[in-house]
């Protein structure tokens, strides 16, 4: 890690007026990484970006722009170091994207703002990075939200900056986009060198493509680390405070908190077949316990959010006496039965056993 | 790109042909039969003592000069509040610019006509920007915090009818024989403009297109909004009094010398920019004013005409061809946003 840092705070307190929204923000970000701010609504991830963008006045607290505090840069060269791609609205009628992409140039070009053939090469393969090249001759405001957010991106590119900054870039894209843009900002980040420093809302994304997340909560840098510092355990249901559900940080997805009330069914699970029955048991409303998975499983992650008491298993390990013992003992007081499972095989071979059980109760349903 | 340049010069040359034939049209029409070929010869032999020659010399000449830089000064006036406000309906006589301006330019008047004293033009121009300035910062302190458009616009009506009816008051009250005067004036006229006048606005309006080609840069970031019109280097404060001062300067500069003319300024930029199909403010400030000439150039020569010898003002005529324009960039603005 010797890469020069290009974007470092130091107890950044940040907000309107005096009014500090969010203190005490820390961090480094070096050429050719990707820092992602995440964090609920309202915690002011836009209000730190708008601060290190020299938008707002930092209340207190340093930043640094390529190694020199900020306040200390004239306008112009903060522009030629560090562009922005934030979620303001344009308006401006017969705008065509060429230009919206060309003003980034604004800081290399004369005093009329007259463009020179590098600098509209260097806005054409922003367009065409970005994927925006054929909207050129077109009016900004007919365009699509999602090829907005492409044409803002190419000026930001085009203003060749070293630090960009963005605030939720992926807001108004499909999926298709929004893999489209941030795989483009790993390939900016890995060619150019650019330190990228974002906030998303998609937290399965930010795992992804981050190499340092920053999360905020209420107006504090809660935690900074790698993705895999981050994404582990509770801690993100936490930083959220997520009281409905819970989020799976290893799959990065959110799974609702199961019905209430007492398991009324029992479901025999296993290698991933007993997720669409369970969904189907949620969506009605149906409270159930599942058994005996195995902590590796792949219905595990799901089972264990939705069902109301899980029986599970040591990974790689026989089902052993007691958790038989334990689903046994729960089947018996859920009214019905359903198996998902077809195969046994040595591991799961008491599940079977569980099977025959509920078939000679007579409880063994094959649907809910 | 070249399709770009040359719907760009094809633009300019219509509005120049067209300026140079309202231009031709305004010096041979009128009371006073002039034909074409006599205002030619006229023009050639340059000034005599013949009545055509003083009717083309002394009176439609200086008229239709004043018509083209007054008229070409208000579109641009237009595009520069529309750049400020970033609101295509913005515009000196609907934010209320121009009537302040004439409130202030009949107070000086009937303040200067009870003395007796004959006014120099730039008094004028400096009460009318004076007027224009307070209503401007009027305008932005009832809406330089709200984004919408419709706040914006319905303070700016609303300190215009506030102005105009001050200016009511003011003419009723003021007992004089150039009461008429002063009333063709403040409905908005081209018509007595003299060559001391025509030569004081050029250099006024010269110097704000200057100003107004130099801040063009500027102006084609901040037609992305503040936040990045920041970020790419513009200081926004002396940016936005620099676009104040020099609409301001403008519009009182056709205030002071023609009166309160309306829908120019939103009218023209908006057609020039249909014209062109850009945003560019390089591109659109000239092509503002050579459109705001032709604009008025035209609406004079209507105004002129239509009921001859009865003259319309000329206010009457921009608005008849104005507003439905208004009324256009509201419906297109409707649609953009669904």
């Amino acid at each position: 890690m010797d890469r020069p840092p290009l974007l470092e705070t130091k107890d950044l307190a940040a907000g309107y007026r005096k009014k500090v929204i969010a203190d005490g923000i820390c961090f480094t970000v070096r050429a050719g990484e990707i820092l992602t701010l995440i964090g609920p609504n309202g915690a002011g991830k836009s209000t730190i970006l708008k601060t290190v963008a020299a938008q707002l006045e930092s209340i207190s607290g340093e930043v640094a722009l390529c190694g020199k505090p900020l306040d200390s840069l004239h306008e112009k060269d903060i522009a030629k170091q560090l562009s922005i791609l934030f979620t303001a609205r344009i308006t401006a009628e017969r705008l065509t994207c060429f230009d919206a992409a060309a003003a980034g140039r604004y800081p290399y070009t004369g005093m009329l703002g007259l463009l020179s053939e590098k600098d509209r090469a260097i806005v054409t393969e922003a367009l065409e990075m970005t994927g925006a090249a054929e909207l050129a001759e077109q009016e900004f405001r007919e365009i699509s939200d999602g090829q907005r957010q492409s044409v803002m991106l190419a000026r930001a590119i085009a203003q060749e900056p070293r630090v960009l900054l963005l605030d939720e870039p992926t807001s108004y894209l499909d999926i298709s986009r929004k893999l489209e843009l941030l795989t483009l900002l790993r390939r900016l980040a890995k060619e150019r060198g650019i330190a990228v420093v974002m906030s998303l809302h998609e937290l399965d994304l930010a795992q992804k493509f981050s190499d340092q997340v920053l999360c905020i909560s209420s107006g504090r840098a809660q935690r900074i680390g790698t993705p895999e510092e981050i994404f582990r355990g509770d801690y993100i249901s936490e930083l959220y405070g997520i009281r409905s559900g819970r989020y799976d940080p290893l799959y990065g997805t959110a799974e609702p908190a199961p019905p209430a009330g007492d398991p009324q069914v029992f479901v025999i699970g296993g290698g991933g077949t007993a997720i669409p029955v369970c969904r189907r048991l949620f969506r009605a409303g149906i409270p159930f316990a599942a058994g005996v998975i195995h902590e590796n499983d792949l219905d595990y992650p799901v089972l264990a959010a939705l069902s109301t008491k899980l029986i599970t298993a040591p990974p790689f390990e026989p089902i052993p006496e007691d958790a038989f013992a334990a689903a046994r003992n729960c089947m018996t007081q859920c009214r019905s039965v359903i198996c998902t499972v077809q195969t046994f095989g040595t591991l799961n071979r008491q599940n079977e056993a569980l099977r025959t059980l509920a078939e000679a109760a007579g409880t063994l349903r094959t649907e809910i | 790109m070249s399709t770009r340049t040359v719907r760009t010069a094809a633009g300019f040359l219509i509005l120049i042909l067209l300026a140079a034939v309202l231009f031709c049209l305004s010096l041979t029409t009128g009371t006073g039969r002039i034909s074409a070929s006599e205002a030619i010869r006229i023009l050639m032999q340059g000034r005599t003592d013949s009545p055509s020659a003083r009717i083309i010399f002394d009176i439609r000449m200086p008229r239709t000069l004043s018509a083209m830089l007054l008229g070409g000064a208000l579109a641009v006036a237009g595009f520069l509040l529309q750049s400020f406000f970033r609101n295509p309906i913005a515009g000196p006589f609907v934010l209320g610019i121009s009537s302040g301006a004439k409130l202030c330019v009949a107070l000086v008047m009937i303040a200067a006509m009870q003395q007796g004293m004959l006014l120099h033009s730039g008094i004028l121009v400096a009460a009318a920007f004076a007027g224009a300035l307070l209503c401007m910062l009027a305008v932005l302190l009832f809406a330089g915090k709200v984004r919408q458009m419709a706040q914006l616009i319905i303070s700016g009506v609303m300190i215009g009818y506030i102005c105009s009816a001050l200016t009511d008051l003011a003419v009723t009250f003021a007992d004089d024989a150039n009461i008429v005067n002063l009333h063709n004036w403040s409905r908005g006229s081209f018509s007595g403009t003299g060559w001391t006048d025509v030569r004081d606005m050029a250099v006024i309006i010269a110097a704000a297109m200057a100003g107004a080609v130099l801040i063009s840069k500027p102006i084609a970031a901040y037609q992305l909004g503040e936040e990045y019109a920041r970020s790419m280097g513009v200081r926004i404060l002396p940016f936005r009094i620099g676009l104040i001062l020099l609409s301001s300067l403008l519009a009182a500069c056709v205030t002071a010398f023609a009166g309160p003319v309306s829908f120019v300024g939103i009218a023209v930029p908006h057609l020039v920019r249909s014209l062109f199909r850009t945003a560019r403010p390089l591109i659109i400030i000239p092509a503002a004013f050579l459109g705001g000439s032709v604009f008025c150039m035209g609406c004079d020569l209507l105004a002129r005409m239509l009921f001859a010898p009865q003259e319309l003002s000329v206010s009457t005529v921009t608005a008849v061809f104005g507003a439905p324009v208004v009324l256009w960039v509201m419906l297109r603005r409707e649609r953009g946003r669904s």
